[in-house]
């Protein structure tokens, strides 16, 4: 273990922390909307709305991200038609290609989280808010949505902290991300351990702050307070 | 009771004997698998490529037990280092950034290096000679390097990460392009194909390898380089405290030149000479 070698890629290493925030931050944030509006078709009454949420969550969650981004990346520029339709300008970009296999992923994790969640809550709750005069709208977004929200929240931080990790294969896609950049200082130095020390630390000072903004929302919106 | 203790005993001693035989002369070499035609794959996973063969007749001439190890590509010198494996046999160019981690042995093999684009890309017909060297440099380097400067101005070019590939088109030498690493080259010509790069750099023979087998349109443009950033040919990596292993490699791979060894493996995979 050399530090002073592993202070000087610090930088460089800290610079492509960015990217891998901004990769989890967007896919956490587009997984939320994909996540609720999936949790929300699962508890339809039409049976197709179910079985679609129902294969879209057991899609993605029984097959690794790598195979999603290598899909979404390498599969899907092998079809002609794609790359001559205007999805291309999307799908040409391996960012917004990291994104959409990352936002698809967390989504459907997130969608079984909140599903679960919309599930314990009490009837007498909603029966209540019915009695009360506030119509099917008023009822999710006041009553439920807010109950559901706080009893994901440990698991939903896990997803978080799972998520930041899974960026990491963003760089198998030709970003350079945390991972990506340490794999290419090692390419050129070939000293694995310093570098990858320094990287796995940057990740998990990021799961530090992310563990500690659940658990204050845990503790705020508990029940008991 | 006794007997079974005397059993475990003798086929332990018995196990280390064979152990420690094999050890006395085997020989682990480290390959990637994944770069036709050196080193590459059959559909059924076995390794094949001219360094594949270039391999076991180096090793019968050192009279040596060899196999081969998988490794990709961008872990290639650390494993070595980390005696995942003895040698790296691997298409792996001998430079002077390498060679302050490893040594290598005499090159057995060499070729030039070329961009690549798709048929009917603007890069097509660039007014360069045919061939340049850098070690050489002179007038005729230094114009057609200026040629292509401006014509991959702002364009996107793909490269295997930790390539003498890589390190030319971050050397500055044709203006700041950006630069698109990959883990594999397969991966490189994937993406060339798809249209997502605007050119890849490689070795030309990996280009050439992929156009007829893909059947996808894959063309060369202009010219081959070599020397400088390139490295002077392809040679084993060896550990640097391996002198022994070194010599013995050297032997071999002088014993495979002379008697047509190399030369015949090279016409067989590459399709012209590219012994050295």
């Amino acid at each position: 273990m050399d530090l002073v070698f592993a202070l000087e890629n610090f930088p460089r290493l800290l610079k492509a922390t960015i990217l891998t925030i901004e990769l989890t931050f967007l896919s956490l944030f587009f997984g939320i909307f994909v996540g609720v509006f999936f949790a929300i078709l699962r508890a339809s009454k039409i049976k197709i709305l179910f079985f679609i949420s129902y294969y879209y969550s057991y899609i993605f969650r029984g097959t690794p991200l790598l195979v999603q981004i290598f899909i979404i990346y390498f599969g899907l520029a092998q079809l002609e038609w794609i790359r001559e339709s205007f999805l291309w300008i999307v799908l040409k970009e391996p960012y917004s290609c990291a994104i959409i296999a990352f936002t698809l992923n967390t989504g459907a994790y997130s969608s079984e989280i909140f599903r679960s969640a919309f599930e314990t809550i009490n009837k007498g709750i909603v029966e209540a808010a019915e009695s009360l005069g506030l119509n099917k709208i008023n009822t999710f977004l006041r009553i439920k949505l807010p109950i559901a929200i706080r009893q994901s929240l440990p698991a939903y931080g896990n997803e978080m902290i799972l998520m930041l990790k899974g960026t990491s294969l963003a760089s198998t896609v030709t970003l350079l991300d945390l991972t990506g950049v340490a794999k290419h200082i090692i390419s050129t130095t070939f000293r694995p351990v310093e570098v990858f020390i320094v990287a796995g630390s940057i990740y998990l000072i990021i799961t530090f702050i992310i563990h500690n903004i659940i658990k204050f929302l845990e503790k705020k919106y508990s029940f008991n307070s | 009771m006794k007997n079974i203790f005397k059993f475990f005993l003798s086929s332990i001693a018995a196990l280390m004997i064979f152990f420690s035989s094999a050890q006395a002369d085997s020989i682990r070499i480290g390959t990637e698998g994944a770069y036709p035609p050196w080193n590459a794959k059959d559909e059924s996973g076995k390794l094949i490529g001219f360094e594949v063969e270039l391999a076991n007749w180096l090793c019968i001439y050192m009279g040596a037990d060899c196999t081969l190890v998988e490794q990709d590509w961008d872990g290639m010198i650390p494993g070595l280092i980390m005696r995942k494996y003895d040698a790296i046999m691997a298409g792996m160019s001998i430079t002077d950034e390498r060679m302050k981690t490893i040594n290598f042995s005499q090159g057995y093999a060499d070729e030039v290096a070329s961009l690549a684009v798709m048929k009917g890309s603007s890069l097509e017909g660039m007014d360069t000679p045919k061939a340049i060297n850098l070690s050489t440099g002179g007038g005729d380097v230094k114009k057609a390097l200026k040629t292509l400067t401006a014509a991959l101005a702002g364009k996107t070019i793909g490269v295997q990460t930790a390539t003498i590939h890589q390190n030319f088109l971050e050397s500055g030498d044709v203006g700041s392009v950006k630069v698109r690493t990959y883990k594999t080259q397969d991966e490189v010509n994937l993406d060339l194909a798809a249209g997502r790069i605007d050119a890849a750099l490689a070795a030309a023979v990996a280009f050439t390898d992929y156009a007829e087998k893909s059947g996808k349109p894959v063309v060369l443009v202009g010219p081959t380089f070599s020397g400088g950033a390139f490295g002077n040919g392809v040679g084993v990596g060896i550990r640097k405290d391996d002198t022994d292993l070194l010599k013995r490699f050297n032997n071999a791979i002088n014993k495979a030149r002379k008697n047509g060894k190399i030369s015949e493996l090279a016409i067989k995979w590459f399709g012209f000479d590219a012994s050295m």
